[in-house]
């Protein structure tokens, strides 16, 4: 095992700092940082666009008394609700009839209400009735209500927990902490495939399967991967973390997940890296096979497919603690590092983290030595049945 | 020992460095090597010979545990499994493959690492070597920078830097000019004499005979002899060349039945009566003797006799290039 290992940490190291000090690394550090920018700049396009009042306007085709009643029952309903809640009115002639002002152009209005305050009349298409009428309705009666409306007062008490808001919030974590894993891993993890092309192409594999067993290459270039995204991961995050403290100033407290924040945090580096490395082991598994970089890229595609498919399972897992699928999910070595993160997140007990990582670190060596017999078969077209040496410590 | 029978090995004991017994590799239907019995004595040059597609590579490779057999038992430097005694064995691909974009001497040091010797050290006896073999001012350029040679020459220093106690080289003259050849040359005579025992396949005759102690002839996936190079001139009767001023007469019939004309001049194997009742009937029967050799077989002839005369051709044929280099 230590022989295993040592020659593991040969061939990362030299896979590490092949990558890590190539040209081609800045560009891998820079490029999630696009979108970031590129969202921020759309970011504050959004927010002008946000700004601007996009609420359907309603004509008023009343008497100015019945109009003003409207109005100062809107303005009271405004006052609780919020502008944002409820349509903008706009005064309009009383004639021409509704439709006919409807249908002039430069009409400015989307619907017209007309007749009076008691029996009022909405004119407009359906779909813009529907919208509207509930409002409309909410708001005459509050202007035939008039004085005789009183708006009672919430009186406010104050506690520091509440367990339906801290549920929310900590599924909330569960779900963010998901996606950033699934997009971690899809975008860190789908490179192991072509590793071992290189080695192929160059005729380097006859070199490594003759020093060392292939189990050992395996494990080396997933190592190496996984310390490549570390690095990546740590400069994205500090990126992030640096940006976030600049726009919040630092003040803002998360709420904490159920483990707390500590462990939580170390359980997601863990489960990114059993994410990372059952996936990386049957990529470079089914890498491995492939002859040529195109036939890799033919590859990518199904590849990226199964993982949306685990990151969904997963996903509809997060909201059923302890349903079926969710024990299901935190079960099936693809799905479990992204349904036992959702889980840390929710549930506080330590113990099924210790039993996923282990399951996981099962699969992870599983998957490694079929991939590494399936190669000596298939690729160095050795040995018999392969099924047979699955369990023999190393090959050769 | 010549033919399809080989005969029994010496029993199988730490004396050998190789050793392999019924081995046998098949692709789908192709047997590439076909029950080899096999034992390579520690601290040896151990040539195994054959043409293209002989089966060279798949047996060194299997006794390597760089493939498994299908069938047969075989043992490196002592142990059942090749790879547990990977720090003791240093192996040149036929293919030759190297990182690109790693430095010269960090290639060497890398090969070394993969086989136990720390990375530091690796890289100091790299830098030593290259400057050693005159190659200094490659220490530091990246492997797409230095020629095909300069790159074999590294690998071959890959493979040695560990100071294993067995080399095994597929091909390891092939794609070298004749300087680089004598200096490879040079370099596995200097390991026997460390004691190292150095396996190499080859289809160049001359290198087999000039360095090997022992050899073995691949044919067809199966070992046709196996012996020191001496064992195989041996195995044929020693050549008779005879040129005569008359082309005819009684002394005809004292010629062996298997003498061939060709250049003018007799040849034929060395009766078993060997060669005074032939002088005696030369000179009765007036053939006028302008010159007569009796030559001792070379390997190549040995090889021919051995592994066919179409093994032979194919093994000059590929080997043209490299002769006249």
């Amino acid at each position: 095992m230590n022989e295993l290992l040592r020659a593991a940490l040969v061939i990362a190291r030299r896979d590490f700092t092949a990558v890590v000090f190539s040209r081609t690394f800045i560009l891998f550090l820079l490029g999630p940082l696009l979108p970031i920018l590129i969202g921020m700049a759309f970011g504050g396009l959004g927010e002008k666009i946000s700004s601007t009042d996009l609420r359907p306007v309603v004509g008023i085709a009343m008497s100015p008394s019945e109009a003003a009643r409207l109005e100062r029952a809107h303005e009271r309903l405004a006052e609780r609700m919020g502008e944002q809640a409820l349509v903008r009115l706009r005064r309009v002639p009383l004639t021409p009839a509704p439709r006919i002002q409807l249908a002039q152009p430069g009409a400015g209005v989307v619907a017209i209400l007309s007749g009076s305050v008691a029996h009022p009349l909405l004119t407009g298409k359906p779909e813009d009735l529907d919208k509207m009428q509930g409002d409309l309705s909410l708001i005459a009666s509050a202007a035939q209500a008039e004085d005789t409306l009183r708006l009672v007062q919430v009186e406010r008490q104050e506690v520091t927990t509440s367990t339906g808001a801290q549920a929310q919030a900590r599924l909330l974590i569960g779900r963010i902490a998901q996606v950033v894993m699934f997009f971690l891993t899809i975008l860190l993890a789908g490179m192991i495939l072509s590793n071992l092309v290189e080695e192929k192409t160059n005729k380097i594999i006859e070199i490594l399967a003759a020093a060392v067993p292939i189990d050992a290459i395996f494990l080396g270039k997933l190592m190496a991967m996984l310390a490549m995204s570390f690095v990546g991961i740590a400069f994205w995050g500090g990126t992030a973390f640096a940006i976030f403290l600049a726009l919040h100033g630092g003040a803002s407290v998360l709420p904490a997940p159920a483990v707390g924040w500590p462990v939580f945090l170390i359980l997601a580096v863990v489960y990114f890296a059993m994410a990372y490395t059952l996936l990386g082991s049957l990529f470079l598994g089914i890498g491995a096979q492939a002859a040529t970089v195109r036939e890799v890229q033919t590859l990518n595609m199904p590849v990226t497919m199964g993982q949306m498919l685990i990151f969904f399972f997963a996903s509809y897992a997060v909201d059923h603690m302890g349903s079926t699928p969710e024990i299901a999910a935190c079960i099936f070595p693809f799905s479990s590092p992204f349904a036992m993160i959702a889980r840390a997140a929710q549930d506080p007990a330590i113990w099924p983290h210790l039993l996923a990582i282990v399951w996981q670190g099962f699969f992870v060596a599983l998957i490694i030595r079929i991939g590494v017999l399936l190669f000596r078969r298939h690729v160095m077209q050795s040995g018999g049945a392969w099924w047979k040496k699955l369990f023999r410590t190393t090959t050769g | 020992m010549i033919g399809d029978t080989p005969a029994p090995l010496p029993t199988l004991s730490s004396a050998y460095a190789v050793e392999g017994h019924g081995l046998v590799k098949t692709f789908g239907s192709f047997r590439a090597v076909d029950g080899v019995d096999i034992a390579v004595p520690s601290g040896t040059i151990y040539g195994v010979l054959g043409p293209n597609g002989a089966g060279k590579t798949t047996l060194l490779r299997t006794l390597l545990g760089i493939i498994d057999p299908d069938e047969g038992h075989r043992t490196l430097l002592g142990a059942d499994q090749p790879l547990r005694m990977a720090r003791q064995v240093g192996y040149l691909p036929e293919e030759r493959g190297l990182y690109p974009s790693m430095k010269a001497f960090e290639a060497i040091a890398f090969m070394g690492a993969l086989r136990g010797l720390p990375l530091a050290q690796g890289r100091e006896r790299a830098r030593v070597m290259l400057e050693d073999y005159g190659m200094g001012a490659s220490v530091e350029k990246p492997i797409r920078q230095l020629s095909k040679g300069m790159a074999q020459t590294v690998q071959l220093f890959g493979t040695i830097i560990h100071e294993p106690r067995l080399i095994v080289l597929d091909e390891p003259f092939s794609g070298l000019d004749a300087i680089n050849q004598e200096k490879l040359e040079a370099l596995i005579r200097e390991q026997a004499k460390r004691g190292v025992t150095v396996v190499f396949s080859t289809h160049v005759i001359a290198h087999a005979e000039r360095l090997c102690e022992r050899i073995a002839i691949i044919a067809g996936g199966r070992i046709r002899f196996e012996g020191t190079v001496s064992d195989a001139r041996d195995s044929l009767r020693p050549q008779v060349r005879l040129r005569t001023r008359a082309s005819d007469g009684a002394w005809r019939r004292a010629l062996p039945a298997d003498t061939m004309a060709e250049e003018g001049a007799w040849h034929f194997a060395l009766p078993d009566t060997g060669i005074e009742p032939l002088l005696r009937a030369l000179l009765d029967g007036e053939a006028g003797i302008e010159s007569l050799s009796i030559e001792r077989p070379g390997l190549h002839d040995a090889f021919v006799a051995i592994a066919g005369a179409a093994a032979a051709k194919q093994m000059q044929d590929a080997a043209t290039p490299e002769a006249q280099a």
